[in-house]
């Protein structure tokens, strides 16, 4: 299948051409991947794509797969309405 | 290791510092920084541009970055679109003490040649229709204020610098820097010794500890910002809406999302950046008074970055009374927007030339012949 049409970031649309052209940039920090192609910052919070990512880094740089550091993890878990948290707040005090 | 250069910080300063220096033909060049490119402040930045300033310093260095981000990508030859936005940042004045303040600064923003203009409630309103007009009693607004995504920018100064021969090196730490008779002599760091007789502090968050390493006080200190981005939608606000009174900036960037961010009350000085809860409750109150519709989007992800704050809240660019030692910090928010200036104004006070802004003001001497300023109050 080409690279083009294997998409590794479905929120972000992020092909597997795209990392492969960042990584023979020398972009080879999860975290600077990150932020240059907006891989994982969709709403699902990379829980599809990091993994996938980790993979595709550790073959280019000849690292075993856990020894590739993902993006840190921050909240929230999953998408909140903003006036819920208002809500819930005022609810709550 | 040699170099004749050492500059201290990757983020968009130190990039941008690195790259005017080449630009001169400076050679011999190195970066370093402790994490990986924006690592740190400028890749957690709340991305807006503006020139909205109450102090002619500020004003001056915002308009010429704006200029210079207008033709970024020609300039730096960048193959990727910056997506630079250009509509502009509107800012409410939520008191009569605001309103007051906002009309001296449009006088002086307008005398610089910046394009600001006084609003009322309902010329507002048209710019931005979901605003609550009960919230506010008068905005200013300049159009050519707007976006430019950190981590793009900052790309674009770091391969223009590398294509002009500097040197990168990430994920290493500055330890030390060895002054002997007064002079610098190397830069110790996790991995290596480099001699250099000229060192540049663009370190953030961590400027203090850079500084201490050569016996200076450099009047500034970290505090924690927090700021959340929610689900991409339809585009539906051009502007950045700011308000220092109620403590608020809140953007939609050309992506869709909605990057948002406020001041916690009495944060402690220091490096701390992790996220709150308390941070969630305080901006969903805020932005549900403001911009009632934004309420209905989800949070998607939070995070925090470091304000490095001077005294007066302006920037220090600037050399010391250690010879080969510069500083380019205490930018209080607003090195991203700024750096451009930065990194050309300090190549102009490194290299002896004349300087493209008269910048005397913002030399760290200020903080050393007195203790109380006019500080620039236009900051959330």
């Amino acid at each position: 299948m080409n690279k083009k049409d294997i998409i590794i970031c479905r929120c972000e649309d992020v092909t597997l051409e795209m990392i492969h052209e960042y990584l023979n940039k020398g972009y080879t920090d999860v975290e600077e991947l990150k932020r240059l192609l907006r891989i994982g910052m969709g709403p699902c919070q990379g829980n599809n794509c990091m993994q996938l990512l980790q993979k595709e880094v550790a073959k280019f740089i000849n690292k075993k797969t856990e020894d590739i550091k993902t993006a840190k993890a921050r909240p929230l878990t999953m998408g909140i309405q903003i006036e819920k948290i208002k809500e819930n707040f005022e609810n709550e005090s | 290791m040699k170099a004749d250069y050492v500059v201290v910080g990757a983020g968009i300063s130190g990039c941008s510092i690195a790259y005017n220096l080449a630009k001169k033909n400076q050679k011999n060049i190195i970066v370093i920084d402790k994490g990986y490119l924006t690592s740190g402040a400028t890749g957690r930045c709340g991305a807006g541009i503006r020139q909205q300033w109450g102090t002619k310093m500020n004003c001056l260095l915002a308009k010429a970055s704006i200029e210079f981000f207008e033709h970024a990508q020609e300039i730096l030859k960048y193959d990727k679109d910056l997506e630079f936005k250009q509509k502009g940042y509107l800012i409410l004045a939520v008191t009569e003490e605001e309103d007051k303040d906002f009309s001296r600064n449009v006088k002086l923003q307008n005398s610089l040649g910046i394009p600001s203009v006084k609003l009322n409630k309902e010329e507002a309103k048209q710019i931005v229709p979901h605003l609550n007009t009960n919230a506010f009693i008068s905005a200013t607004f300049c159009k050519t204020d707007g976006h430019l995504n950190p981590f793009l920018i900052t790309d674009a100064f770091y391969q223009a610098a590398k294509n002009l021969g500097v040197e990168f090196y990430f994920h290493e730490e500055v330890l030390d820097i060895i002054i002997k008779e007064g002079i610098i002599e190397k830069v110790i760091t996790n991995k290596r010794e480099i001699y250099t007789s000229n060192v540049i502090n663009a370190a953030g968050g961590y400027a203090n500890e850079i500084a201490e390493m050569v016996g200076i006080n450099a009047y500034v200190y970290p505090e924690r910002h927090e700021i959340l981005v929610t689900e991409p939608v339809e585009n539906m606000q051009g502007p950045m809406v700011m308000s220092f009174g109620k403590n608020l900036y809140c953007q939609q960037v050309p992506h869709g999302s909605f990057l948002m961010g406020r001041t916690t009350l009495n944060e402690k000085k220091g490096h701390n950046i992790e996220s709150s809860w308390q941070f969630l409750d305080e901006m969903s109150k805020t932005v549900c008074e403001l911009l009632p519709a934004i309420g209905k989007l989800r949070v998607i992800r939070q995070w925090a970055g470091l304000y490095t704050v001077s005294p007066d809240r302006q920037p220090i660019i600037s050399k010391t009374n250690i010879k080969g030692f510069y500083l380019a910090c205490g930018f209080s928010g607003h090195g991203f927007m700024f750096a451009p200036m930065t990194g050309l104004l300090l190549s102009e006070i490194i290299l002896g030339e004349e300087l493209s802004i008269d910048i005397n003001e913002l030399s760290i001497d200020r903080f050393e012949k007195q203790s109380t300023f006019v500080y620039e109050k236009s900051v959330v």
